[in-house]
């Protein structure tokens, strides 16, 4: 993205800052959900996008952020709480990244599943042996207007953070990474810490969207921070809208977020299953994303 | 020239007592010999003979099981490859390795970007296009990786190595597969590289091109140095055919 597109998309997420003084109900939920997503997602493509590693990872970098919200919300001021969430999530992020960044391919994916499930487990056991109580409550006073701020805020420091990668060197690496690991190696590139530079980046943003999103429930356990649902949820908007540019995932973000809204008012108890019949039709009609579509469009080649 | 840069000068290679093994099959085998500033040396010896792997050992693609590398007195054994990269070897790969979805230009700047004498931003595309220019692909910067010919992507290859301003330059069967044309240029192309002083480690099966290039060749078989010397002298060796016409008494 260039700066002047960069500037109009920033002023444009300035402008729907106005939303909660329109409407505090619906429309303001709706908007959070997309913000929340639109975050996730374009965190989730920044790393994924160039290295092509399938993280499923968003769940426990979520769920860690959360969590954090879930135990010291109360006892520490709320930008405390947001950096330490963010902290946390990076030193995670550098400890998995070293750790499984070699695994290439389907055992990255299995492994980063695995993850989630293995923190959540770690969480309940540690909630049930030592502070012996499962779930909390969360006081803190936090407004729906104020989370969503915070998430426009947040997706707009992940542009300008994209929009500087793009153009940097350590973007470019990852670029070469995804092109071909074997010849980034072999023009100089530090390949593990390139890649582990990214997932950092990207699992703070994650961590910093499960904090900002915790003080929407009232109460929070395990099982609710680290659902792994929006590890799939994330994957298939990402796919849908393309990982090749940086606006590429919301274009998946918003048509799926307000379909998936229609689909639990209307059909809760299939919930599940649509969804699974929504990932099989993204991959298999749009395996470029719907930015790739348009990209293809405008270059007059048949879609 | 050889024996005088031998004499003259200490080694910019060497390689003490490599070996390789894969499973139960030793692809390198106690394979030592030098490569001196300057001089092209030709790595000979039939397929399958631990070429490939040798050039991998040295490259850092593979650590070896056993041996030294040591490049201009220092001990590089084991050293990851980007590591040796920004130590000065650069390679080519014997199957061609050019980034698809990369413009030509950006290819190239993927040498410029992160080795010895690293460029970013203006002064890399403009180098880059100074060494797309040097191997023959002048003006088409702009153009998709993917769409290039066998022998172009082979072009293009050795500009992204050539950027990376190499002190020791690999080339894996860099000539196989082009046409007469296309060879003709290479051999003039690597006889400029000689020129400018480049020093180059060459896999190469076309006999022509080590004759008119290399100033001394190590042949292998079966993962073992068998024979050393004058490309005119080895290719006259007695082992030498015996091992590219396969050994009657095996
Ligand atoms: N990564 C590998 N895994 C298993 N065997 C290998 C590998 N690389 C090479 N080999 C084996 O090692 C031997 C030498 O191979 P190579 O170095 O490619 O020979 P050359 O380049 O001289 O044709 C061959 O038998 C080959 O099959
Ligand atoms: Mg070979």
């Amino acid at each position: 993205m260039s700066n002047t597109a960069l500037a109009i998309v920033l002023a444009g997420l300035a402008a729907m800052a106005a939303l909660p003084f329109l409407d505090t109900g619906f429309w303001l939920a709706l908007a959070i959900s997309i913000a929340q997503y639109a975050v996730l997602a374009t965190a989730w493509a920044m790393f994924s996008g160039p290295t092509r590693y399938v993280s499923l990872a968003t769940a426990a970098f979520f769920g860690i952020g959360a969590y954090t919200v879930a135990v010291l919300g109360e006892v520490l001021p709320w930008p405390v709480v947001l950096l330490v969430a963010g902290v946390i999530g990076a030193v995670l992020s550098l400890l998995v990244g070293f750790a499984t960044l070699r695994l290439s391919g389907v055992y990255f994916v299995v492994f980063t599943f695995g993850l989630a499930e293995l923190i959540r487990q770690l969480v309940t056991w540690f909630e049930v042996n030592v502070t012996r109580s499962m779930g909390r409550y969360v006081f803190v006073e936090i407004t729906q207007a104020q989370i969503y701020w915070q998430l426009l805020a947040l997706f707009g420091a992940l542009l300008a953070l994209g929009t500087w990668l793009a153009r940097s060197r350590l973007g470019f690496a990852l670029h070469v990474i995804g092109e071909d690991e074997t010849v980034a190696r072999h023009v100089g590139i530090d390949t593990a810490r390139a890649k582990v530079a990214l997932f950092a980046l990207s699992s703070v943003f994650m961590a910093l969207v499960g904090a900002v999103m915790a003080p929407r429930w009232t109460y929070l356990d395990p099982a609710i921070a680290f659902n792994p649902s929006i590890s799939f949820t994330v994957l298939i908007m990402a796919l849908l809208g393309g990982t090749r540019s940086l606006l590429g995932p919301l274009l998946g973000v918003v048509p799926l977020a307000l379909l998936f809204e229609v689909l639990t008012a209307r059909f809760p108890n299939h919930f599940s299953i649509l969804v699974g019949i929504v990932f099989l039709l993204v991959v298999y009609a749009v395996p470029q994303g719907v930015s790739g579509l348009l990209a293809r469009l405008r270059r007059g080649a048949p879609a | 020239m050889s024996a005088a840069l031998q004499s003259q000068t200490a080694p910019l290679l060497r390689v003490e007592g490599l070996r390789r093994a894969f499973g139960g099959l030793v692809a390198v085998d106690g394979l030592s010999f030098t490569v001196h500033p300057g001089e092209i040396v030709g790595l000979l010896g039939p397929n399958g003979s631990g070429k490939t792997t040798a050039l991998n050992l040295i490259s850092g693609a593979l650590a070896p099981d056993a041996g030294r590398v040591v490049l201009d007195g220092r001990d590089v054994t084991g050293l990851p490859a980007h590591r040796l990269t920004r130590l000065g070897i650069a390679r080519t790969f014997q199957l061609v390795r050019v980034l698809p979805g990369l413009s030509l230009n950006e290819n190239v700047v993927a040498g410029l970007a992160f080795g010895r004498e690293p460029a970013w931003g203006a002064e890399a595309r403009s180098r880059a296009a100074t060494l797309l220019t040097r191997v023959g692909l002048g003006g088409r910067d702009n153009q998709p990786a993917s769409i290039l010919t066998y022998g172009d992507q082979k072009r293009l290859e050795l500009a992204r190595a050539l950027a990376l301003s190499p002190r020791l330059l690999l080339l894996d069967e860099w000539l196989a597969g082009l046409n007469l044309t296309e060879l003709r240029g290479g051999i003039d192309l690597i006889a400029s590289l000689r020129d400018e002083g480049c020093t180059v480690l060459m896999v190469e099966h076309v006999m022509d091109a080590i004759r008119a290039l290399a100033n001394r060749c190590v042949v292998m078989n079966a993962g073992q140095h068998i024979a050393e010397g004058p490309p005119a002298e080895v290719l006259a060796d007695h082992a030498v055919i015996q091992a590219y016409l396969g050994d009657d008494d095996a």
